[in-house]
Formats: C-alpha cells, structure tokens, sequence
C-alpha cells in the first residue's frame, strides 16, 4: 500500500508543477523568454494568503482570491515595467538577467517585509482526508483538492484558448508575432494577459503547495519553479497537454526518488531527469523539432 | 609605441591597472592606512575578481548564462583544499603545493564545466542558466553529506556520518561533511591572488582575440551565419565555457586556501554568490574585462566601507540588474542615449568653434 500511497504524492506534487509549468510555458511560448521570476510569485501568493487570514481575519476563499488578484496585478506590472522594454533587444541574453533581477527583488523584499524565519502554514483546504482500503490507505484533503484543482485549471485553459478570441489571440501571437500584429492582434496586450494568467496560476499553486507543504519563507517559491520549468522542458516547452504530462511524471519520479533511493538526492534525480531528457529528446515529449529557416 | 594596435594597447591598460592597483594597496598596508578588516578582505577580493572576469568570459563572450559559477568556484575549493591537506606532509614546499593545488582545483572545475556542457550546449535557447543553477545547488548539497577519511589502507567514504568511515586507529577524516575541510594551510596571499588575476587576465584576453575567439565571438552575434561558414558551434561553445568554469575553479582554489575552515555553506557557494558575480559583470559591463574588475572592487569594499545598508544590499543588488539592463539593452533607451549624446556632441562643437 505504500507504493500507492506514494503514487499520489507524486501525482499531488505533479499537479502542483504542472500548474507552476503552464505559467512557464505560456510565457515562454508566446515571449520566447525564461521567466525566471514566476516562482517568486508563487511565495508572494501564500505570503499574501497567510497575511489576509491572520492579519486581515478574511475567510480562507477570500483569501484566495485576494492572492490571485495580487498576484495576477503583480504579473502584469512585472511584465510591463522590467520585460517589455527589453522585448526586441539585441540580445536574448538582456532579458534573462532581468528576470533573475526581478526574482531576486522579490525574494528580497519579502526578506525585508516577512523576515527570514521559516513560517508554518495553516492548510485552506476545508475538503476531510479519504481513508481507503480500512484504513491502510489514507489519500488527505489537501491531496484530492489539489488533483482536482489542476484538471479543472487544464481543462479551463483548454478550453479558453481553443473558444475564445483571446486564446486564439495568444496562439497566434505565439506562432508568428509580425503576422499577427497586421491582423489587427493587441500583441502587447496578448503578452500581458499571458503573464497575468501564468501569475494567477502561480498564486494557486502558492497556496496549494503550502498547504500541502506547511511552511514558507522567502526562498519556498525557488526550488519548485526551477523544477516546474524541468517539467516544461520535460513535457515539452511551449505545449500546456505537455505541462500536465511533464509535471505530473516529474513529481512521481521526485518523490519514489526520496522514498526508494535517497531523501537528499531527490533534487539531484529531478535535475538528471533534465540533463537526460536534454541529451536524448531535447524538444521534450509532446515538443516538436522545429528546423531553422535562413 | 605608434605601431602598437589597439587592442594591445587595451589590453596593456588593463594588466597595468591591476599592478597599479595592487602596488597602491601594498603601500597604503605597509604605511597602515588599511584596516585589518579590509586587509582580510584582499585575497578574497582576488578570488571575487577572477570569477567576475571568468563569467564575464561566459556572458559577454559567449553570450550564455551561468547562473553556478559558485559551484565551480566549490569544485575549485573543495578538491584543491582535499588534495592540499593531503599532500602536506608529502610535498612540505608551500609553493610547489599551491601550484598543483591550482591545477587539480582548475581541472577539476573544468571537468565539470564540460560534463555540464556537452548535453547543453549543443542546444539553442536559455538551458545553460538553469541547468548551472541547478548543478551550483546539487554540488553544495554533495558536499555537505561527503564524509572522506584517511588512515594507513587508504581512503574511505561515506555519505552518512563520519563514524560509519570505519577509520582505524591513527586515521584522519579530511571531509567531514557539513563541517567541511578543516586546517587547510594558508598558502593564498595577495600577491599569489594579484598574479592569478593577471594570469587570469592574461587568458581570456589572448582566448579573445585568438582565432577561437573570433569564433566564440561570431557565435555569440550570429549563430546561424557562424554555423554556415564552417564554424563548429559545439566545440567552441564548450571550449569558452569549460575555461571559464576551470577559472572559476581558480577562484575556489584562492578562496580555500585563505580559510581555516572549508565549508559550503549558501554564504560563500550558494545562489546568492552567483548573482553577486553576475551583478559584478553586469555593472562593470558585459564583455568588458576592465570594468569586471573595477564593479568587483567596488561592490566588495563598499558594502564593508557602509556597514549600516548591509540589510538591503541584496535589495540594491537586485535593484541594480534590473535597472543596469533595462537603461542598457533596451531599443528605447539607446535611442534615447543616443539623441541625448548627439546633441550633447554637438553643442561642444559649436562651443568649440566659439573658442576657435
């Protein structure tokens, strides 16, 4: 029975990554950047999570979207201020350390504003944990809300980019920008509504992971945005199916690492996993090989 | 003197700045001017220095990121204080030690630049920054459960404590885990640090303007035009990146060999280090050796010098990439720069002509 109890760790955990991985990939689909950033903005999530309902006495699922809110405002700032200006620069290369300058600003300021004790954080999940099997297997609260939350968040988006004219938007911007841009497309306007909803997703993912994983400092948001991206590049950076199939494997490897071989290493495995998937399949499982035209 | 080329003439500037820079501190120490603080800070200032121009090698001239440079520095510093404290007894000659020290610490970084190259390299896109991230990470925590001992069978390790290494009587144990390598001899001084900058200076200044220079270069501005002349994008790219990590691991072997106790700590090989190097390379100016080394200077001994803003210096860190890169990278500021610039030129023609 442990193996399954641990099967839906993985799964819980994936779920989590794949949510932090479809910000990534939107972003980068449609950018063509790193945004190194979005994980910071999952900390910034359950920090304003954890302030609303000790400080603030608001009923968690106001709390919640509070955070989404702030966090999808949040988005949309950084990406006006610090990453627009650099879009068409000459170098790829000017971006990218922006970001790292944009995710180290907010972890510092959070360093500033909350301290650098760890803090524990109270689960806003209200859902009992399952208990199957008479008692052998029990599958928690936290665990089914957030399987749940990640097929809706999937299906949702599927659904939103395939039905509506600001999904079709955000593909053809991410498929040709020029052409697009003479179809009458908002191509700014496009980007800054892929980041607001990568930053809304983050925040989601903030408050799951630390209900899950009950505790927060300014650095929690680092480590599963550097793997979320693993799993993006896993599944295939630029397809959100890719995402979902990328997190989820990613979170089942990370935690049968830590149960079977070695609680340590489990980061080391995950960033294997990268460094194999980079040599044998670089486009990722669902990523397709795109030849350079001259 | 007229014959001299240009960039001779630059790169002699440079070398001189550094011997300038190093014969003023000497006087200013052996006159008492400088505070035993700041006298401690010299020879990790030598090792900040060298890592500053290293990754400059890495972004200005290859154009790639690498976010782990503190890991190569902690390959560097862990491999050159292991075999440091070995050989103690068995090459008694402090200098003949540290040379090799330097070797081993070099190639060993090296190694590693390579092993994380050869996967990432050949492939387009951000990879290098994060996979460097990851390894700068994996490598403190490797470090941090490695238990190494000594005694007259040879070597034993272990991951879990240093009990289970199983030493018999008489036996040391040279890596203790967290605890880290202890008594270390203190081989590095300033003057050895001034030397491995200037050899540092004198490497990636000759890489940069050799052949495979060029090619690093023509790769770095246009990959596609340098595949179709016949350059091999890999080979280059790999070449560039593994000796900037060995001189990272050049830096390590500095920064080990000035402490009594070696450990890896997120302090002194973590996240927070890389970015500080990147914020040194930035500041001083991508692809710009000179200014690397000023921004190191600067940025190691004003943090000391203003002790009371040290709670947000990672704040004006941050705030200084984001800034740095939007005022010099972006379309619309060099725009702005430029017409700003022009007119500034030309109002000192026109008072020039004036004067005339």
């Amino acid at each position: 029975m442990s193996f399954i109890s641990y099967l839906v760790n993985g799964i819980s955990l994936g779920s989590v990554y794949a949510i932090i991985a479809l910000g990534y990939t939107m972003v980068y689909g449609i950018a063509k950047m790193l945004n190194f950033a979005h994980g910071d903005v999952i900390m910034v999530g359950a920090y304003v999570v954890m302030t609303a309902i000790a400080s603030g006495g608001l009923p968690p699922a106001a709390a919640v979207l509070l955070a989404v809110v702030f966090c999808t405002i949040l988005g949309v700032v950084i990406e006006s201020v610090a990453y627009r200006p650099l879009l068409n620069a000459a170098s790829s290369l000017a971006v990218l350390i922006t970001a790292i300058g944009v995710s180290y600003l907010l972890q510092n300021v959070a360093l500033l504003v909350f301290g650098a004790n760890t803090k524990s954080f109270s689960s806003v999940v209200p859902v009992p944990a399952l208990v199957l099997a008479g008692g052998s297997l029990t599958i928690s609260g936290e665990t089914i809300v957030t399987i749940v939350s990640c097929i809706v968040i999937m299906a949702g988006l599927t659904l939103f980019i395939k039905k509506t004219k600001a999904g079709q938007a955000m593909l053809a911007v991410s498929e040709d920008k020029g052409a697009a841009q003479l179809m009458g497309i908002n191509v700014n306007g496009t980007i800054a509504l892929t980041f607001a909803i990568g930053s809304a997703l983050a925040a989601v993912a903030g408050v799951l992971l630390c209900s899950a994983y009950p505790s927060l400092n300014p650095y929690t948001g680092a480590m599963p945005g550097i793997k979320a991206f693993v799993a993006a590049v896993f599944g295939g950076i630029g397809s959100i199916p890719g995402a979902l199939i990328g997190g989820i494997l990613l979170g089942v490897i990370e935690i049968f690492g830590k149960a079977y071989i070695s609680s340590q290493m489990a980061d080391a495995i995950v960033f294997g996993v990268l460094i194999i998937v980079l040599i044998v399949k670089p486009a990722g499982i669902l990523g397709k090989n795109i030849q350079e035209k001259v | 003197m007229k014959k001299m080329s240009k960039t001779t003439r630059s790169n002699l500037i440079t070398y001189l700045m550094v011997i300038v820079i190093f014969a003023v501190v000497q006087i200013m120490v052996s006159t008492g001017h400088v505070s035993s603080l700041l006298q401690g800070l010299l020879v990790p200032l030598c090792a900040y220095v060298i890592l500053a121009v290293s990754l400059n090698l890495t972004v200005g001239i290859l154009g790639e990121l690498s976010l782990g440079h503190a890991g190569f520095m902690c390959v560097g510093a862990f491999t050159s204080a292991f075999f440091s404290k070995c050989a103690v007894e068995a090459i008694p000659a402090a200098g003949v030690r540290y040379f090799l020290a330097l070797l081993i610490g070099a190639a060993a970084a090296g190694i590693c630049g390579i092993l994380i190259g050869i996967p990432v390299l050949r492939l387009k896109g951000d990879y290098l920054a994060i996979v460097t991230l990851a390894f700068g990470e994996i490598i403190k925590n490797i470090v941090n459960i490695l238990f190494i001992g000594r005694d007259d069978k040879g070597f034993h390790f272990s991951t879990k404590d240093s009990m289970s290494l199983g030493l018999e009587e008489g036996g040391k144990v040279i890596v203790n885990g967290p605890q880290g390598i202890t008594g270390t001899p203190k081989d590095s001084t300033f003057v050895v640090g001034v030397i491995l900058i200037l050899v540092t200076l004198f490497v990636v200044l000759n890489l940069m303007h050799s052949r495979s220079g060029r090619a690093i270069m023509a790769i770095r501005d246009n990959r596609i035009a340098a595949e179709s002349v016949g350059i091999n994008i890999t080979k280059y790219k790999l070449m560039a990146f593994s000796i900037s990590a060995a001189l990272a691991g050049v830096a390590g072997v500095i920064y080990a060999h000035n402490l009594a106790t070696l450990t890896a700590q997120p302090k002194n090989f973590g996240y927070n280090m890389s970015i500080m190097i990147l914020v040194f390379v930035v500041l001083g100016g991508i692809g710009n050796m000179r200014g690397s080394i000023i921004a190191a200077i600067i940025l190691t001994l004003l943090p000391e010098l203003l002790r009371g803003l040290s709670d947000y210096r990672m704040l004006i860190y941050a705030v200084v990439l984001i800034v740095m890169m939007l005022f010099n990278w972006s379309p619309k500021a060099i725009e702005w720069r430029e017409k700003y610039s022009a007119r500034f030129r030309r109002k000192n023609g026109k008072s020039a002509k004036e004067a005339a």
